[in-house]
């Protein structure tokens, strides 16, 4: 079986402008969006506190409300369906400090008329804490960024190493705003799937600029577009297929893993294609924007080649003795 | 036949890796009583897990206390005479009547480690030095955590862990815990602060009780308290205990006359030595025994009572009584302990967690081995074998790890399906690449390897670079994320590669018998 046809060359280049402009101006708009609207941060981070019931009829969401406004600790309280008519999720930003007395113990006795419910979750997170897993949070996002950017740029060249880097934040922005738009929660599961997403899809990346360093050796064509267009081209199908592999199971995540991680599912799901998207589409043709030039390329590797060659020579003259 | 290399060591490790694997994941699978075993996560079992944040601070106020008891115990057994003695906050102070005791007392202030005297005339300041306090905040945090893990071993709860976390947190998990009841009994014993005091009543002032305010009570040296039964009983007693429970040896449950659930405890020498002076020496006088600054009871002192055994009474229930034993005996807690963060699973969401991980295990495994069949024909078949391999020693290598599998852990298994599969996509499309140029296939395999390995290094490199960071600084289950995707990824390169590898490397025969034909081994057509 094939998906695509082998021999062909696709002209990515004369699209790439295109599609450079309308996603970074994405990425863009979801940065403006990250700071006028903001993410809605789930209580790992803002602290909070979240309660999960299963009533043994429908939920009673009414009643569940009413008797929850009679007590200013759960003011603000939100109550949603979590998953099935039965399940409730109750979420509020108050919580408290004391061991043998807490939130969820008051939570049980103020809806004890309400109906027979099991009380399936409670998680609470002090405020001190959510500050210190945001802080751990930003800083593995930062560091796992920088990490990539040295190693691509120890691997490759330095024009590499920031054209990969914009396409990650390309891929962080855009995956941002879709969980602004969409309303996902900010939890340490969809920190996970973006940190994960950041190593991931830099795979894709990767094998292009691979085979465009492998492509920049081999051919006399000093045309940086051609040599794009080939090495894209080529790694087509093994870029589409390896993203395909991990998108059937995170769509099998996504369908069949449960209300829990939906968070970390979606977020993987839309990362995913959204990765995949810009390393055909915006890391190889960045290159150019970078003013990447195939002949700077060849002359420097030349001048390397030279220098090898000068040092080998130096060497066997030392150990000949003749110097 | 050509049969070079049919047997080759690529297989052979492969071969000690599955077998490895199977054997080592056993365990876990069939959830044997012996062997290593991947253990289920809180989120997946149920359970509670607690991050307890610990008032350090309250444990110098109570150290500072305990001195000001040593040295009026120190003043009354050597005829010193000492006026106004407080402990207030931080800092003691008492004035000397005698000039000529003052040697006396100074040899015995300078046996007390950390302690720095100020000295006017003869009025002396005690406080400790800052060297002092941190030693004691240090302790007490490694005290409460050894108390608690003592108190809940004693509980008879399942495996419960306990561990210090940073300089002032404690971290409790409790997987036994399965439902309300059992989660809030459990919480009661592990902050119960379990702090006995023996302490005389002031008699002089007793008949105030109702009307004195707490402010009038300090200027006496005296504190009120009320008791257990009903706060309106409330008593004046000397604010400086005559013992604590740190001079406990036992505490056991027992019935009095009346069938009544007690608490009968014992004392060490020196506390039945203190309490034999104190009630010789105040009989006609009550002895006020507090727990938690609560009076339960306040006896007559009759007659001197030595043996030091006494007993708190008080209208417990068995279940309480049996709690507050446990609770003495493993000591006091020298700091309040407060609640920073908890996550209470019950059990059944964790099977439901289970169930649903399962199912996505299972169909994201049958949509990846069936695209790869699919796609790459007998390719597929050998990758495939891989990635059941792959499975396999990624449950061992948890489970001589210990590690715990949690919800995002059982994601980070199905994620690997899908990336394991990844380096063998790269190899069998580099391989397809060369067999259009009409390379024959055992020749294109060994070119294909070679060709692919730099970017399925670098790209498993950047995975597990993430995998570690999420595992530095992330926490609780999201740790269980981190060790399977950066296992499952370190596994893949053994079996995917390597494995795969091997497995060609057996087949060459059959490859050549088959005229190295394209479509059954790499499911294409050649080209030329």
């Amino acid at each position: 079986m094939e998906f695509f046809p082998h021999h062909k060359v696709y002209d990515f280049m004369k699209v790439s402008r295109f599609f450079i402009v309308t996603t970074l101006s994405l990425a863009f708009v979801s940065i403006v969006l990250f700071f006028t609207h903001g993410l809605s941060y789930g209580i790992d981070f803002a602290g909070g506190t979240v309660v999960q019931l299963k009533y043994e009829q429908a939920a009673p969401m009414d009643k569940i409300r009413e008797a929850l406004a009679k007590d200013k600790l759960f003011s603000g309280a939100i109550v949603t369906e979590f998953g099935s008519p039965e399940e409730v999720q109750i979420r509020f930003a108050s919580t408290t400090d004391g061991v043998t007395h807490d939130v969820g113990d008051i939570i049980r006795s103020t809806l004890k008329d309400s109906g027979t419910f099991d009380v399936r979750k409670v998680d609470i997170v002090g405020p001190k804490v959510g500050g210190e897993l945001r802080q751990k949070g930003i800083t593995a996002a930062v560091l796992s960024m920088l990490g990539i950017m040295i190693y691509v740029g120890f691997r490759f060249e330095w024009t590499f190493a920031v054209a990969s880097i914009i396409t990650l934040l390309h891929d962080v922005a855009i995956t941002t705003g879709a969980l602004i738009l969409f309303k996902v929660e900010m939890s340490l599961d969809v920190l996970a799937a973006i940190l994960t997403l950041i190593g991931y899809s830099i795979n894709d990346t990767i094998i292009i600029y691979d085979r465009i360093r492998e492509e920049l050796k081999s051919t006399k064509d000093m045309d940086l577009m051609h040599v794009i267009n080939t090495s894209v081209s080529k790694t087509l199908s093994r870029t589409i297929l390896t993203v395909l592999t991990v998108f059937f199971v995170v769509f099998t995540l996504y369908v069949f893993g449960g209300e829990i991680i939906h968070g970390f599912s979606f977020t993987m799901l839309i990362g995913l294609i959204i990765g995949s998207y810009s390393s055909i589409f915006i890391s190889a043709p960045f290159l150019k924007v970078l003013g990447f030039s195939v002949e700077g390329y060849k002359n420097k590797m030349a001048l390397k080649e030279k220098n090898r060659l000068e040092k080998a020579k130096m060497r066997s003259q030392y150990e000949k003795g003749t110097v | 036949m050509n049969s070079t290399g049919k047997f080759n060591y690529r297989l052979v490790i492969f071969l000690i890796a599955i077998i490895f694997g199977v054997v080592m994941s056993m365990p876990t699978f069939l959830q044997t009583q012996k062997g290593a075993k991947v253990s289920l996560g809180l989120d997946l079992q149920g359970g509670l897990h607690m991050v307890l944040g610990v008032k350090t601070e309250e444990a110098i106020k109570s150290k500072v206390k305990s001195i000001a008891s040593s040295v009026k115990f120190f003043a009354q057994s050597n005829d010193v005479i000492i006026d106004d003695l407080r402990a207030i906050e931080e800092t003691i102070s008492f004035s000397l009547l005698d000039k000529d005791e003052e040697k006396k007392i100074d040899e015995m202030l300078k046996t007390i480690s950390g302690l720095q005297v100020n000295k006017e005339a003869l009025k002396y300041t005690l406080t400790l030095s800052d060297k002092e306090k941190d030693l004691i905040k240090e302790y007490a945090l490694s005290q409460a955590v050894e108390t608690i893990r003592n108190r809940l071993d004693q509980f008879g709860l399942s495996e419960p862990n306990v561990a210090k976390q940073g300089s002032d947190k404690i971290l409790v998990e409790l997987p036994g815990v399965k439902n309300a009841e059992d989660e809030q009994r459990a919480r009661e014993l592990i902050a119960k602060a379990a702090h006995l005091q023996l302490m005389a009543v002031d008699e002089k002032k007793q008949d105030r009780s109702a009307t004195m305010s707490p402010t009038e009570a300090e200027q006496y040296g005296d504190v009120i308290l009320s008791d257990a039964k009903s706060d309106h009983i409330r008593y004046i007693l000397k604010e400086i205990p005559i013992l604590d429970g740190s001079m406990l040896t036992d505490a056991k449950v027992g019935f009095d006359q009346m069938q009544q659930p007690v608490i009968n405890f014992t004392l060490n020498s020196e506390g039945a030595k203190i309490f034999g002076d104190f009630t010789a020496g105040n009989v006609g006088n009550r002895l006020a025994i507090v727990l938690d600054n609560k009076v339960y009871s306040a006896p007559n002192i009759r007659e001197r009572i030595g043996g030091g055994s006494g007993q708190i009474s008080g209208g417990f229930s068995v279940k309480e009584a049996h709690d507050v034993a446990i609770a003495l005996r493993s000591g006091a807690l020298l700091a309040p302990v407060t609640m920073l963060e908890k996550r209470s699973i019950g059990p059944s969401l964790g099977a439901d967690s289970i169930h649903a991980s399962l199912m996505a295990l299972v169909s994201g495994f049958v949509l990846v081995s069936a695209f790869m069949l699919f796609y790459y024909r007998m390719a597929g078949v050998v990758a495939n074998i891989a990635l059941i391999a792959n499975l396999f020693l990624l449950i061992a290598i948890m489970a001589l790890f210990g590690a715990t599998l949690t919800l995002p852990g059982m994601a980070g298994i199905v994620l690997t399906i899908g990336m394991a599969v990844d380096a063998n996509v790269i190899i069998n499309e580099r391989i397809r690449e060369l067999l259009r140029q009409g390379m024959p296939i055992t020749q294109a395999i060994e070119h294909g390897y070679e060709n692919a390995m730099s970017a399925i290094l670098d790209s498993n490199i950047t995975s597990i670079l993430t995998s570690v960071l999420l595992y530095v600084y992330g926490t609780g289950p999201i740790k269980g994320f981190a060790i399977s995707t950066a296992i499952g990824i370190s596994v893949s390169m053994l079996t995917a590669i390597l494995g795969t590898h091997g497995i060609y490397d057996l087949l060459r025969s059959r490859i050549e018998k088959s005229n190295h034909n394209p479509i059954m081994w790499f499911g294409i057509k050649r080209s030329h």
